[in-house]
């Protein structure tokens, strides 16, 4: 097992520094250039140098006026020796900068994650131990419309109900108008209350494929000879369904659940975006927008760190719960 | 003009059109089963002879699938004498496993249902109609009071639980008072019983970690915890070798005769059959073509089917170049012929095989076989 660990991650190193180099060449490639629109505004002040002059002097102290290679393997050696620089928009150490809105993000999918498992596997298991039953086409039905839904979509029409018509939410923002002058206690309200719509669709959203998910492997088991044997053995039908079926049930849905844990990190950077709430995934964008280099890299890349953590785990509980798996070296 | 359609074709709107015809059958049948409460005489009944532990008496399994309803079991009466064995036999899917799985009430539903017959259970001072008995009573009898063997060793064990925990769960569920180690004692003795050497071992391991034959016995193990009176063995040594195979055939005979209970072997290996069957019933397409002790069926077979089962086995010392076999398959399960099934594929048919599926004619007290070609000899004996 350990060597199996060493081995996926000295694997993942090499993964990920073709990652990063992928990620940092199209970047150098994208169209919007920090420095460009800064040498643009400060061109336009009255009595400055010419725009050329002071893209030149910028693209220098910025360091873009390297080949790509050579600013990767600049970007690589500080990343390694854990020097992340300075964010270009934010104008604060991006590491920093990071730490103040990773919080939200992690809390917003914790707890969007704990409501989609409670949602999604007792209904997935009801839909299959009632197939072709109406509830099972209810829920079948309700998923598919919850994966097939777009997300911008779907948030803008909660915002169009709830915030605009309904007035019950604010359409976006993470605190209200009032927030400084309330209690403790109702500032924390205050921000439950502007997350309801945010997680509402982050749920809606994704609780539709775990939930299919976990029907079709509880169909598949429940048709298992083992099942059989259960019931030849006398077990009565609950304990067959959450002891023989569900037990077998979980090794796919562990591994599945185990390996999107890193993601609780990541952020939903469309759902943060489209209701302003300053998490990762929004402050992300907004430095993917302005061109801002570091931010951006240290952001994908941290996405990519946590992809490959998430198959490892998943690899890992695979062997954990399945006794007919033995991870060997 | 209609184009010629291949068969089994089923348009759309016909497929649709059976699906709700069948939802509607089933749920019906569906409702009926999970009622609450139901009242035990509904289901008390009485023993035609008690001297049998389990009688089927014109039993219809039917499963409502989606091209059409596969009258799997259809009208099948045979009996299972008290510390008999009766051997069933039969190609693939005529029905062997259905009818033990009627008994057991273990059919694939809601799709397989038991529409009509009863399946009569000898529990000694009463006697149940399982086709008519509520899922909730019968959990006591499964596995306590009849048990079954299952073909597929490999995947008839749970994968995620040990092999002690497995079996331990029939005899906690059958024995509520029995203490922890009173049961892993037993436990062992049961490994023991069925030829486990490293019974204390496997006790502790999973079941991917015993071969094939080592998980048949396991599954043995499991059916006999409870000293059953009723087993019934479905292939159980269809997936094993023959070393292996003599070895179960005789842990079984052995068992049998110790706690003397009676054993539904279920098999299409006539060689097994002749070894172990005291009665054997022969099964085509659903229907019982001929039944009679072991003697009666090898030494006499009557039925062109089973005629030409035994000469399509083949025989030690005997030089042939080509293996005899039935020509012809069996018929579509959905759409069965009006006269006798097996009509099509008989070499020896006689005019009258034209008419209706034949009655059942007596040969002699025991052997009963349904087949024109002996309404002849039956008439003039007058027994018809």
């Amino acid at each position: 097992m350990r060597k199996f660990i060493i081995k996926r991650l000295l694997i993942s190193t090499v993964i990920l520094f073709f990652v990063t180099l992928i990620i940092y060449t199209l970047i150098r490639c994208l169209p919007t250039s920090y420095v460009e629109t800064m040498a643009m505004q400060l061109s336009t002040a009255p009595g400055s140098k010419p725009y050329e002059v002071w893209i030149e002097q910028l693209n220098a102290s910025y360091g873009l006026d390297q080949p790509i290679l050579v600013g990767y393997f600049h970007w690589l050696g500080d990343f390694a020796r854990g020097n992340f620089g300075d964010s270009w928009k934010f104008t604060v150490p991006v590491i920093e900068e990071f730490k103040s809105v990773i919080g939200i993000s992690f809390i917003m999918g914790a707890i969007s994650l704990v409501l989609e498992l409670v949602i999604a596997i007792p209904l997935g298991i009801i839909a299959a131990t009632k197939q072709y039953s109406k509830s099972d086409y209810i829920i079948s039905a309700s998923a598919l419309v919850g994966i097939s839904l777009p997300t911008f979509f779907f948030a803008t029409v909660l915002k169009l109900i709830f915030a605009v018509k309904l007035g019950w939410f604010d359409t976006h923002g993470l605190v209200g108008r009032n927030f400084a002058q309330l209690s403790t206690w109702g500032q924390i309200l205050d921000q439950a209350k502007h997350l309801v719509l945010p997680l509402a669709t982050l749920v809606i959203i994704s609780v539709g494929s775990l939930m299919r998910y976990t029907r079709t492997n509880m169909l598949e088991v429940l048709n298992a000879d083992y099942i059989r044997t259960a019931r030849a053995k006398g077990v009565s039908e609950g304990k067959v369904i959450y002891h023989h079926a569900f037990r077998n049930t979980l090794i796919p849905l562990v591994t599945i659940v185990g390996g999107s844990l890193p993601g609780l990190f990541s952020g939903a950077l469309i759902t943060e975006t489209l209701f302003s709430i300053p998490g990762i995934g929004y402050v992300s964008y907004q430095a993917m927008t302005a061109g801002d280099i570091p931010f951006t890299m240290f952001y994908l890349t941290f996405i990519a760190i946590l992809t490959l953590l998430g198959n490892l785990i998943s690899d890992i509980l695979y062997a954990v719960v399945d006794p007919r798996v033995r991870i060997e070296g | 003009m209609a184009k010629k359609k291949a068969e089994g074709y089923l348009s759309a709107k016909e497929s649709r059109r059976i699906s709700k015809q069948n939802r509607k059958i089933t749920n019906e049948l569906e409702k009926k089963r999970k009622r609450k409460n139901v009242p035990e005489s509904e289901y008390l009944t009485t023993m035609h002879d008690p001297n049998n532990s389990v009688e089927f008496d014109n039993l219809h399994t039917y499963f409502f699938t989606d091209s059409g309803t596969v009258k799997s079991v259809d009208g099948v009466t045979f009996e299972v004498p008290i510390g008999k064995t009766v051997g069933v036999v039969g190609e693939s899917g005529c029905g062997k496993s259905v009818t033990s799985l009627s008994l057991m009430q273990l059919l694939q539903r809601p799709q397989g249902q038991i529409v009509e017959g009863e399946i009569r259970l000898n529990l000694g001072d009463k006697a149940y109609d399982v086709a008519k008995m509520p899922y909730e009573k019968l959990q006591d009898l499964r596995g306590n009071f009849v048990s079954m063997i299952f073909q597929e060793p490999m995947t008839a064990l749970n994968p995620v639980f040990r092999i002690g925990d497995q079996l331990e769960e029939v005899l906690e569920l059958h024995n509520k008072d029995m203490s922890k180690e009173k049961m892993k004692a037993r436990t062992i003795e049961l490994l023991e019983m069925v030829g486990i050497a490293n019974s204390e071992g496997v006790y502790k391991m999973f079941p991917h970690e015993l071969s094939g034959g080592m998980r048949q016995r396991v599954v043995i193990a499991m059916a006999l915890a409870c000293r059953p009176k009723v087993i019934i063995a479905d292939e159980p040594t269809t997936a094993l070798d023959v070393t292996i195979q003599a070895q179960v055939l005789d842990l079984l005979r052995n068992l049998k005769d110790k706690i003397n209970s009676s054993i539904m072997f279920i098999t299409h290996d006539l060689g097994v059959i002749a070894e172990m069957a005291d009665y054997v019933v022969v099964m085509y397409a659903g229907r019982i073509v001929e039944k009679g002790t072991a003697e009666e069926i090898f030494d006499n077979p009557a039925h062109p089917y089973t005629i030409g089962l035994m000469a399509s086995k083949p025989v030690v010392g005997k030089q042939v170049d080509h293996l005899y076999s039935i020509p012809g398959k069996v018929p579509n399960p959905i759409n069965m012929p009006n006269y006798c099934y097996f009509k099509d594929r008989c070499e020896m048919c006689v005019g009258r095989c034209d008419g209706a599926y034949p009655e059942e004619v007596s040969i002699s007290p025991t052997h009963k076989v349904s087949c024109y070609r002996y309404y002849a000899d039956a008439e003039k004996g007058g027994n018809a």
